[in-house]
């Protein structure tokens, strides 16, 4: 679906994405995970055939995007990382009058508007205007604007950034749904659980570059361990208390508030922080998650 | 299948409907205060005619040349910036499979729409008070749309580049209103002094002025037609360039 090679994004002098090498296969779901100013938006929207590379080769569908982009746009669906969905029009016209752009009639236009919003659950406001609506409903909007011509593959650039935890569940088990019925989508997130809920395969991008690639499952088996024993300390510094930490874990990280061991069994090295008295104010034994991998890879934290 | 430029035009207008009423009565607003005010109260004033035709008349068609200017500015200055910066409805149709020219053309359509529509309000209002004098006056509409285009094309391309909405409130003050007044909509441009003849000359408005004005009165024009259509075409076609060049880039970097 999509093969990139040294893909690069410049915008004058600065670098936004720095030669990364990316395939998408058909029916997957394909994430780009990484902090703000990763280059994920930027690599979107070279994708998304409306930004041209600065080097490196693309294809989309077998096409070329500086050639072909109308072509391959009309395949696309596209949901932006912010809303520009008509404010003036109602819920039902922006679908319909986007349709049109696409070359669909009236009448199919005016069909799957109604399958559309029933899909994202929004069937009840179809003639409300867009304005008072919820940013939840909006987005979801905004990704059924994307499906109106039954596209091959949808680019979802931070489908539910900003979303309440209701409206986030709502927005994945849609697009599970998608995924189910073979539509290959590419996301980006800085959201850890929805890349491990919705994605095949992921690539962590730092820096404009490809940090590492896998699945979800597999990107935690290499870079992390089965299990992490998050501890806080009453302290100044936590540091103070890492350097008593040697030889618990076989690797230690230091955030500002907590110190995170990373262990095959939880439970025991708890057992051992305790053993030699340490004391932390709270504990927590967890499995291990992209947010580890991520950590790992780029000393970072990826949400604060 | 329809061709995408003319689906562009279709949102434009689905767009529309929501304001049409108002915006369709003000089109007669204008052309019936015109008649009332200079039919009734500065035609008393001004003695005798002028350029050899009663003032009423004199104006009429300036007024309709001038009409299709102000519409085509205003609709080519803040809804082309709003598109851009506000609802920024120009990237949701990027990113479908519209071409550049079909962004602009479809909505450049809209606003040539909203130009012969609120011209033909002028001329048919003003044609049921007399003031309108031979069927030439018909040719009065083309010629509207042409210079429409020479002042929205340029002008799309313009509220494109500019950073700030202040920009298009200069615009207004330093060709608007200085084109309105001395293009000679109100009076005739031979009576101006060189340097500021010649800044008629160059406007967009005096050509389309002179070209109704003859239409209107069925008289030929000062200049030659080919001149006029050849001089308000080239600003049509400079400004398509410039704004085709101004939209791709702010679409696609
Ligand atoms: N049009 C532009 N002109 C100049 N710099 C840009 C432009 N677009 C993006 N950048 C820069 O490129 C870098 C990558 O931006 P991009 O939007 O791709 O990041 P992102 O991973 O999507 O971040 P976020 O999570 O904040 O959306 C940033 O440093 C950004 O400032
Ligand atoms: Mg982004």
């Amino acid at each position: 679906m999509i093969v990139a090679r040294g893909l690069v994004k410049r915008f004058g002098s600065f670098t936004a994405v720095d030669g990364i090498d990316v395939e998408v296969r058909p029916g997957e779901a394909f994430g780009f995970l990484g902090p703000n100013g990763a280059g994920k938006s930027s690599t979107m929207r070279m994708i998304g055939c409306v930004s041209p590379p600065s080097g490196g080769t693309l294809r989309i569908l077998g096409m070329d995007p500086r050639r072909e982009g109308p072509a391959i746009r009309a395949r696309l669906g596209v949901c932006p990382q912010l809303d520009n969905l008509d404010q003036e029009l109602t819920v039902r016209e922006n679908l319909t009058t986007y349709a049109r752009f696409f070359g669909i009639s009236r009448a199919v236009a005016r069909a799957r508007a109604l399958e559309l919003l029933e899909f994202v659950q929004l069937g009840e406001r179809a003639d409300s205007k867009v304005e008072p609506l919820s940013g939840g409903m909006k987005r979801r909007l905004t990704i059924a604007r994307a499906l109106v011509n039954e596209p091959d593959l949808v680019l979802l650039d931070e489908p539910t950034t900003g979303l309440d935890p209701q409206a986030r569940h709502l927005v994945w088990e849609r697009l599970f749904r998608l995924k189910q019925q073979g539509v290959t989508l590419v996301l980006t997130t800085h959201y850890m659980d929805e890349a491990e809920q919705l994605c095949d395969r992921l690539v962590v991008m730092d820096g404009g570059r490809i940090a590492a690639e896998g699945s979800p499952r597999a990107l935690i088996e290499r870079y992390s361990t089965r299990e992490v024993v998050e501890l806080r300390f009453q302290a100044e510094s936590q540091e103070e208390y890492a350097g008593k930490l040697t030889g618990v874990a076989e690797r230690i990280e230091v955030l500002p508030d907590r110190i995170l061991l990373y262990v095959t069994d939880g439970d025991g090295a708890l057992a051992e922080v305790h053993r030699r008295a340490l004391a932390p104010a709270s504990s927590l034994v967890r499995r291990s998650s992209l947010e580890d991998v991520f950590l790992h890879l780029t000393g970072r934290t990826l949400v604060d | 299948m329809a061709h995408p430029t003319a689906a562009v035009l279709e949102y434009h207008l689905v767009s529309y409907r929501r304001t049409w009423r108002s915006s369709a009565l003000s089109s007669f607003i204008l052309p019936l205060l015109t008649m009332l005010s200079f039919g009734v109260g500065v035609g008393a004033y001004v003695r005798g005619d002028v350029a050899g035709v009663p003032y009423l008349d004199f104006i009429v068609p300036g007024l309709i040349a001038s009409t299709a200017m102000q519409v085509a500015i205003a609709e080519s200055t803040f809804p082309v910036f709003g598109n851009f910066e506000w609802i920024k409805i120009y990237f949701s149709q990027v990113a479908a499979p519209l071409r550049i020219a079909d962004i602009l053309g479809g909505h450049l359509g809209f606003v040539l729409f909203r130009i012969l529509t609120s011209t033909a309000a002028f001329l048919v209002t003003t044609a049921l008070f007399g003031a309108v004098h031979s069927w030439w006056a018909l040719a009065a509409l083309p010629v509207a749309a042409l210079l429409g285009l020479a002042v929205a094309a340029p002008t799309f391309g313009y509220a494109a580049s500019v950073p700030s909405d202040n920009y298009l409130a200069m615009l207004f003050r330093f060709a608007v209103i200085p084109m309105s007044l001395f293009a000679g909509v109100f009076f005739p441009v031979e009576s101006l002094p060189g340097v500021l003849r010649w800044l008629a000359y160059v406007s967009p408005l005096w050509h389309g002025v002179d070209l109704i004005r003859a239409a209107t009165l069925g008289v030929a024009p000062a200049w030659s037609v080919a001149g006029h259509l050849a001089y308000l075409a080239t600003w049509a076609v400079a400004g398509w360039l410039l704004a085709t060049a101004r939209f791709r880039r702010r679409l696609t970097i």
